[in-house]
């Protein structure tokens, strides 16, 4: 399966690892989840500063829980790069 | 600034930094370029060996040549208990492979740092190696023994002045761990398995200590640290399954109940596979989290610092060196945070397996 997708982007003139893209790909969906996360704990410590530590508690806990996903599809990359 | 001289600015002692690098760039680079010439670093091969298990113990300490220290050799053949040193398979420096050990019941080989089984000829024997159980003393098993070690000596002595200082205030090594055990008690484990949380502690607090231990070795490089240990996926998926046999094995028939009697009957169609695979994706989940950061995080700090080596040149050194520092500290973050969520997680779902029903 792994082979055929390689073939195909080959066929269309793309010369390099597809393990490579996949793994640029999950950086991109890392770095939006992330992000949101980032950007509304920021908005909720502005709208009650003295919640701060408990809002910074769970930021960290999702932002673990969206990179160990975005780290699947490292893992994967790396299965297919050889 | 109101103590006046200029040498005790800031930014004087950046640029004494920067003078420091231009002045090394200044040597002359020939003889390096010399040795350079014949074998051209290869940088996925380097990081690739330094994250990998391996049969040798590397020895390394500043301005000391590498040595490595070959490792015993323990295969479980099918035909008895083989033990020899891994140096009559490698060479001297024992990262290629020498050729074929005659041992006593079958001829070995190193093939890509495993051991495989050959005829006289030197053509691998698949089959055969197939029931050879390799239960070698690896780099990574050096590493357990020593982080296991500090964790004994460490957790013994705490309970022994816990027992000697009853009612006092705590001293020492205590006051240093007392935050952290506190913290794993009140933030992990009561909040997520309510009243009967004491049942659970010991292996919360292992869990923790050990993945935390193993990270932190990880990133000091020199002696005792320097093992990729947790970054290997065979130790995450030994964790990770000790937390399923506990969960599972912990459940009550409201957990049970949960998984195969879904609350409106006409979806069991789809809800119990789903929660069936539920069961098995999480502690899934939770092993390769662990080991995907952990291994990312080294991969990431050697090609920082192999990027010297590639380019070649002295002047990236203060780039790397200073690109590094910060993955180092981000790496810090990493290790405590994967100790962190790994233990919530799994006091996460052994609390949901214990649960009474509201």
């Amino acid at each position: 399966m792994t082979g055929m997708i390689g073939t195909l982007v080959q066929a269309v003139g793309m010369h390099g690892n597809i393990g490579a893209l996949s793994a640029g790909l999950a950086a991109i969906g890392a770095g939006i989840g992330i992000g949101q996360i980032g950007g509304k704990a920021v908005e909720a410590i502005a709208r009650q500063p003295e919640a701060i530590s408990k809002i910074q508690t769970n930021m960290i806990i999702a932002a673990a829980l969206v990179e160990g996903v975005a780290l699947f599809a490292v893992v994967v990359a790396a299965f297919l790069s050889n | 600034m109101a103590s006046g001289s200029i040498l005790k600015s800031k930014f004087f002692n950046i640029l004494l930094i920067c003078a420091f690098f231009l002045a090394a760039g200044l040597f002359p680079k020939s003889v390096l370029a010399q040795e350079t010439k014949e074998n051209k670093f290869d940088p996925k091969k380097t990081i690739l060996e330094h994250i990998s298990d391996s049969h040798s113990w590397p020895f390394a300490f500043p301005f000391v040549k590498e040595k490595h220290i070959p490792l015993p050799v323990i295969l479980y053949t099918d035909k008895g208990l083989e033990i020899f040193s891994s140096a009559k398979v490698t060479t001297e420096d024992t990262t290629k492979d020498k050729g074929i050990y005659q041992g006593a019941y079958h001829n070995y080989k190193l093939a890509e740092n495993k051991i495989v089984v050959v005829d006289a000829s030197g053509n691998i024997d698949e089959a055969a190696s197939k029931k050879v159980f390799d239960f070698s003393i690896t780099r990574n098993v050096v590493s357990m023994f020593m982080s296991i070690s500090i964790l004994l000596i460490v957790f013994f002595s705490i309970a022994s002045s816990y027992k000697k200082r009853e009612g006092k205030a705590p001293k020492g090594l205590q006051s240093f761990l007392e935050p952290l055990i506190m913290f794993v008690r009140d933030d992990i484990a009561m909040p997520n398995m309510g009243i009967k949380y004491a049942r659970f502690m010991p292996l919360l607090l292992t869990v923790f200590f050990f993945i935390l231990i193993n990270n932190l070795l990880g990133m000091i490089p020199i002696f005792p640290g320097g093992f990729n240990l947790t970054g290997n996926i065979a130790v995450t998926a030994v964790l990770s399954i000790i937390i399923f046999l506990v969960v599972n094995l912990n459940g009550n028939k409201y957990y049970w109940k949960h998984i195969f009697v879904p609350n409106p009957w006409w979806l069991f169609i789809i809800m119990i596979p789903v929660e069936v695979v539920g069961i098995f994706s999480k502690p899934i989940a939770l092993m390769i989290r662990l080991f995907a950061n952990i291994t990312a995080g080294h991969i990431l700090i050697l090609s920082l610092i192999s990027l010297i080596f590639i380019l070649n040149t002295i002047w990236v050194s203060p780039v790397s060196v200073v690109f590094v520092v910060f993955m180092d500290a981000i790496e810090l973050l990493v290790a405590f945070l994967q100790a962190y969520i790994f233990t919530l997680l799994s006091a996460l779902f052994i609390g949901m397996a214990i649960e009474e029903h509201h």
